[in-house]
């Protein structure tokens, strides 16, 4: 345990926190320049955020696909798999999900784990098809992975249109009761939030996404590879299944995550005319998170907080809610651009040093 | 080693710098805070200063009377999209200076945003709150049913609910008008139709095109193209250059910002001596895109239905349920000026409208 | 006169957190000598080669160059002092021409343009005074390792150094591209150009150097004329005792045949035939020595045999057990142990703990797995164990590989390998880049192992590892064992001819 923490509170958590400070200094002086004030406008944020239990409610709920995403792309990032399909993987997981949740016929306590069956099934195939090209073909994860995104936003669709559509909407047919994930009585004490219990599945996920990588056989293995497949591949791990097994993890994590969204928030699926967003934003979360679990959940509640508080901002100190993706993106840039930062400080101190 | 050991101490210079930043910064706001509020909780300052501003610019016009409060959340397209919920904020600015009401407006990042952001307004007190668009229509009942005692109201979907206005358009009516002019002024008889989303309210835009089309010109061929999105210029550019290839010289699109794709297509080719034609939607588009190059538009008033169903609340005749706005409430139509379009077309076209008006032609919406 | 000295470096003092790497060194070099850098890695020679280049600041201490008092801020500002590097690992662009490489940031410029002429006439010029000679239109990937390392030697000569700091040059080099380098560094001292050798190869320094510094645990311990001195005196200075050359073995008991390579057939990376026909035997009790020059499919044999890289045809047999074209783990069960060639890339998960490194090969086993779930308990312990046995210098078996200097990290994969047991133990140049201590530790564990009746397999580029450890030595050339020799009735020369039956530059022309 005490490995676990010293894991957790190493310098490499420094990277994240000190980029987040910096994202939101920017953030403010960007906002003092445009004549607004940043301490009301950060305050209206979090009072958005925070301030009474429906927005509570609804800010959890706008945390939960990015713990999903969030782990399905570090997962793939851990051997070493920039898995930029996590939002292909979060779509056809939720499709998956819309598919049981209408057309099955179940008692909750077989048709919710069916639906959720399903879409980790469905999120796993689709990134395992990205692990097996890249394995068998050598294709780039990247390219596949952009390329399947696209793939599964329109088959997700075409599925919709064909066998689940609602006549006269742009979206699937609600699902049963029998599978939805939230519950009256948890949307009750948020003052209606469409807060659902796939915020444990997330956690859940989170808990086993460290175990898997740390204590198992298999996390040993694709750390391995990620580390160094060359080493890997001599130390006699099949490194071209490690590809694929990864991504089938990775692609569970995010097809679950869409899941989620159809069972707990909108009980129905949309037909989508663009991406949901929520497989980029993974990308941020992972990287924030430094790709551990628990950097992961922290950083899909910063990304949760800030996107769903930026209305509120809007609301409160009238600064225009695209500034809040101004703060993420320099957030972003300051985490990978970590390296960055520390060489410029090294540069300064030694001008300093050399200076008489 | 080496390298780890830098690297922590590089670190605590980084922390080092961030304070300092931290403080001076802090030094900064502070005095900026209490110059301007002072030290109340920063949301019910914000809605205050708001307030403030706004009943101060209305002074004159307000007096003693209620002042409304009217407000609308955009779908995903946001606020500037060129299509209706531009439309629809411009006519909530129309009612603000008309009825001196306090207006405001909040954009959906996506469609999850939907639901908080209506709530955001109907917790905060707001008299009317607007859905704009058909992709907003569980949300709006959704909202409305938890708040029984809020009025909503939504452009271009129906919701059932005691405490929602409706208010759809029959774009088939107009959509009927252009189609006469493509049909009549086409001269490959080949006319395309660009659509965003496969949704009921795009399929009655096709199929009162398609109508109109027909009736003056049964030889002439519609070709049909559904990008699959409202938000993808490229993709409408694409969609336009296969029709033009494929022969047609009219395009009608009904694709939102997709639809400027459309445009740009057609500008290009008519630059290189092309002879093609396109038809707006919506809003007049030889506004934005010239008359060089846009033939006409069907003009879908969103704006005009938006301050019609507001200053109903103003005079108490707030309508919960269903209005249809068609070519008789003025609610779809073709711009004022038609320059491209040639005399005889226009009174055929006229010829047309009357019709429908008295029912005599009635336009299939599917 | 003016100063005579080319460089000096005065009590030179850099700790990092923890460590001394240089604690007052002296360091005089004449213009025109060569002089060698001696120690054992980690004893602070390189630290103090990046004072010099600018890539340190020393905390203390004051460099001269050609007598002036001079702060070296960065590389540009030791490059301006005329002051070039020879990095072990060449920093070349490998799509690029020689040419290209050699003008790469110094480009002589006619308006927005290269001026190719003006820099090719420049370099035929260096490349004639100095006899390194390149041909600058082929590109980086085509031409041998030795060649590249004269692109690096033309690149600082082109932008005007006169003092040329060299790190570890021979670690990459043939025997015959040794002796080119040797002639070439004669050649450069002779025409007026200082030079430093970093090394820590004695037999070098004997043959080359005019003085040597020697260096320990970032302290200078002497600096001599290298004629007033013998290899074994510098040794032990090195070292900081007496170090035995003589491998002291006894005579070998071959048992039973454990490995039978069967004209065996392969291709390298390139689709080229790497073996062509391949057939030899190991047995237990021996250490069977490949002797050749790089690239004669010595690498390609070593990967097909640990299942790595598929044969085309042939047969390999382990103790009669035919295993050729099976799985690295298939091949690692059935008892074969293997030290790549490069530890870095190969032998180690750098960012893994040491003691997930010491069970990279049987992680997935009992005890250190059971059910699918590691046992770090097990193999926390079993690590420290094999590092009390193997002296592994290390703070704790949870500290990252990559902290470990190059001479610890080979005997973590030493030990790993030898704890799996195995029958064949495959050990492909087990000393590349270590110092001495490290090297005799290496060599003693190989002759245990065969004294223990296991086979040993050993492919080293340095002949004198060959001949000294061998029990019989194979001559491989171009994909063909072509001579196996015993190692008590032969000489470097016997072994040179066979190896050298083609020429490499002929060779690259026909692939």
């Amino acid at each position: 345990m005490t490995g676990f923490v010293k894991r957790l509170f190493s310098e490499s958590t420094l990277i994240p926190v000190v980029s987040i400070l910096i994202g939101l200094i920017l953030g403010a002086v960007i906002m003092l320049a445009g004549h607004y004030n940043p301490f009301l406008a950060y305050g209206s944020l979090f009072a958005k955020a925070f301030g009474d239990m429906y927005n509570f409610g609804e800010t959890i709920r706008q945390i939960t696909p990015y713990i999903f995403t969030g782990l399905a792309v570090a997962f793939a990032f851990r051997t070493g798999l920039f898995n930029i399909g996590a939002e292909g993987q979060f779509i056809m997981g939720a499709v998956a999900a819309a598919c049981v949740g209408v057309l099955l016929d179940a008692p909750w306590f077989l048709h919710v784990p069916l639906a959720l069956a399903a879409s980790a099934l469905a999120g796993g195939l689709w990134g395992s098809i990205v692990g097996y090209l890249k394995a068998a073909r050598g294709v780039h994860e990247v390219i596949t992975t952009i390329m399947l995104n696209w793939i599964a936003l329109h088959a997700a669709n075409y599925i919709v249109r064909t066998a689940l559509l609602e006549k006269g909407m742009a979206r699937s047919k609600y699902i049963q009761e029998s599978a939805w994930l939230s519950s009256p009585g948890l949307s009750e004490l948020f003052d209606h939030a469409r807060i659902h219990y796939g915020v444990l599945i997330a956690l859940a996920l989170s808990v086993l996404f460290y175990y898997v990588l740390w204590k198992t056989r298999q996390g040993y293995e694709l750390r391995a590879v990620g580390f160094n497949p060359d080493a890997s591949e001599y130390a006699g791990i099949n490194v071209k299944s490690t590809f694929v097994k990864t991504m089938f993890i990775s692609g569970l994590f995010a097809g679950v995550g869409g899941a989620c969204e159809v069972m707990g928030v909108f009980h129905y699926q949309t037909i989508n005319a663009a991406f949901p967003g929520y497989g980029l934003m993974g990308i941020a979360v992972a990287l924030i998170g430094r790709n551990t679990a628990v950097g992961v959940v922290l950083g899909a509640v910063l990304i949760g907080v800030l996107t769903y508080g930026a209305s509120g901002m809007k609301f409160g100190a009238g600064v225009p809610e695209e500034l809040i993706h101004v703060v993420i993106a320099l957030v972003i840039f300051f985490v990978a651009a970590g390296g960055m930062v520390e060489l410029l400080i090294r540069r300064f101190r030694k001008k300093n040093g050399t200076v008489h | 080693m080496q390298m780890t050991i830098w690297r922590r101490r590089s670190w605590m210079a980084i922390i080092a710098a961030v304070f300092a930043l931290t403080f001076v910064l802090a030094g900064c706001g502070k005095s900026d805070n209490n110059q301007n509020n002072g030290g109340q909780p920063p949301e019910t300052q914000g809605g205050q200063q708001n307030e403030q501003t706004e009943t101060g610019s209305n002074e004159t016009s307000g007096g003693e009377e209620k002042q409304y409060y009217v407000v609308m959340v955009t779908d995903v397209g946001g606020v500037n999209d060129n299509s209706f919920n531009q439309s629809a904020w411009e006519g909530l600015q129309q009612f603000e200076s008309e009825y001196g009401a306090k207006v405001d407006y909040l954009q959906s990042q996506s469609d999850a945003d939907y639901v908080p952001n209506l709530n955001q307004f109907v917790k905060n007190g707001a008299d009317l709150t607007w859905g704009i668009g058909f992709l907003m229509g569980d949300a709006v009942k959704q909202v409305a049913d938890q708040n029984p005692d809020a009025k909503l109201a939504i452009i271009d979907q129906v919701v059932d609910a005691p405490n929602v206005a409706s208010v759809t358009f029959k774009e088939h009516e107009g959509s009927y008008l252009v189609g006469v002019v493509a049909g009549l002024m086409t001269k490959t008889n080949k006319i395309g139709f660009v659509g965003g989303m496969e949704i009921p309210v795009i399929k009655r835009f096709e199929a009162g095109f398609t109508a109109g089309v027909k009736a003056v010109n049964p030889d002439a061929n519609v070709i049909i193209n559904y990008t699959g999105a409202f938000d993808a210029p490229d993709q409408g550019k694409a969609a336009a250059a296969t029709l033009y290839n494929d022969g047609a010289d009219i395009i009608f699109h009904a694709a939102g910002a997709t639809g400027d794709g459309v445009f740009n297509e057609g500008i290009e080719r008519k630059k290189a001596g092309g002879d093609v034609w396109v038809i707006g939607v919506d809003k007049d588009q030889s506004i934005t895109f010239g008359h060089d190059i846009t033939l006409t538009s069907m003009m879908k008033r969103v704006d005009q239905a938006v301050v019609q169903v507001s200053a109903d609340l103003v005079n108490g005749r707030f309508q919960p349920g269903l209005t249809e706005l068609g070519l008789a409430e003025n609610g779809v139509g073709l711009p004022e000026n038609n320059p491209n379009v040639p005399e005889d077309v226009l009174k055929q076209v006229d010829e047309y409208a009357q019709k429908i008006v008295s029912g005599e032609i009635v336009v299939p919406s599917e | 006169m003016p100063n005579e000295f080319a460089v000096e470096m005065k009590g030179i003092a850099k700790r990092f957190p923890g460590i001394v790497a240089n604690d007052d060194i002296h360091l005089q070099v004449r213009k025109g000598e060569i002089h060698a850098l001696l120690g054992e890695n980690g004893a602070g020679k390189t630290t103090l080669m990046n004072i010099l280049f600018g890539l340190y600041q020393p905390d203390e201490g004051e460099i001269r160059i050609h007598g002036q008092t001079v702060k070296i801020t960065d590389p540009k500002k030791a490059i301006d002092l005329g002051i070039g590097m020879i990095h072990q690992h060449f920093m070349l662009v490998e799509p690029y021409t020689v040419l290209q490489n050699i003008i790469l940031g110094a480009e002589p410029r006619r308006g927005v343009m290269i001026s190719y002429k003006k820099a090719l006439a420049r370099i035929g010029e260096l490349s004639d005074k100095y006899g390194l000679h390149v041909d600058p239109h082929r590109t980086i990937r085509e031409i041998s390792v030795g060649m590249q390392q004269r692109v690096e030697i033309l690149k600082t000569l082109y932008r005007g150094a006169d003092i040329l700091i060299f790190d570890e040059p021979t670690a990459v080099l043939t025997p015959q591209e040794i002796q080119e380098l040797m002639a070439i560094m004669r050649k450069l001292a002779d025409e007026g150009k200082t030079i430093i050798l970093i090394t820590h190869k004695l037999k070098e320094i004997m043959a080359i150097a005019d003085r040597v510094t020697i260096i320990r645990r970032g302290r200078v311990v002497d600096s001599l004329p290298v004629r007033d001195t013998t290899a074994e005196e510098l040794a032990a200075k090195m070292v900081g005792r007496n170090v035995s050359f003589v491998i002291e073995k006894k005579e070998a008991q071959p048992g039973e045949t454990i490995l039978e390579i069967d004209n065996l057939t392969a291709f390298d990376d390139r689709g080229c035939q790497a073996l062509r026909g391949l057939s030899l035997e190991v047995r237990s009790g021996e250490i069977l020595g490949i002797a050749g020059v790089e690239g004669n499919g010595q690498r390609e044999l070593i990967e097909v045999l640990t299942g790595l890289r598929k044969a085309s045809s042939g047969e390999i047999r382990l103790r009669g057990r035919a295993v050729q074209n099976e799985s690295p783990r298939r091949i690692a069960e059935a008892k074969v142990g293997y030290i790549p060639e490069d530890r870095q890339k190969r032998g180690l998960v750098l960012d893994f703990c040491v003691g997930e490194n010491l069970v990279l090969k049987n992680y997935y086993a009992p005890p250190f797995c059971k059910r699918g779930l590691l046992r770090y308990d097990e193999i926390f312990g079993h690590a420290a164990g094999l590092i009390g046995e193997y002296d592994i210098r290390t703070p704790d078996e949870k500290t990252p590989a990559r902290a470990l200097s190059g001479g610890n990290q080979q005997k973590v994969i030493v030990a790993r390998e030898v704890a799996c047991e195995p029958d064949l133990l495959i050990a492909t140049q087990p000393t590349r880049g270590l110092d001495v201590g490290a090297i005799e530790f290496i060599h003693r564990k190989l002759i245990e192992q065969r004294d223990k009746g296991k086979a040993v397999l050993l492919y080293s580029l340095e002949l004198d590892e060959i001949l000294n450890l061998s029990d019989r030595i194979a001559v491989m050339y171009e994909g063909r064992i072509v001579g196996i020799l015993d190692p008590r009735k032969t000489n470097e020369q016997e072994i040179g001819l066979l190896m050298s039956g083609g020429h490499k530059g002929e060779r690259e022309e026909t692939a």
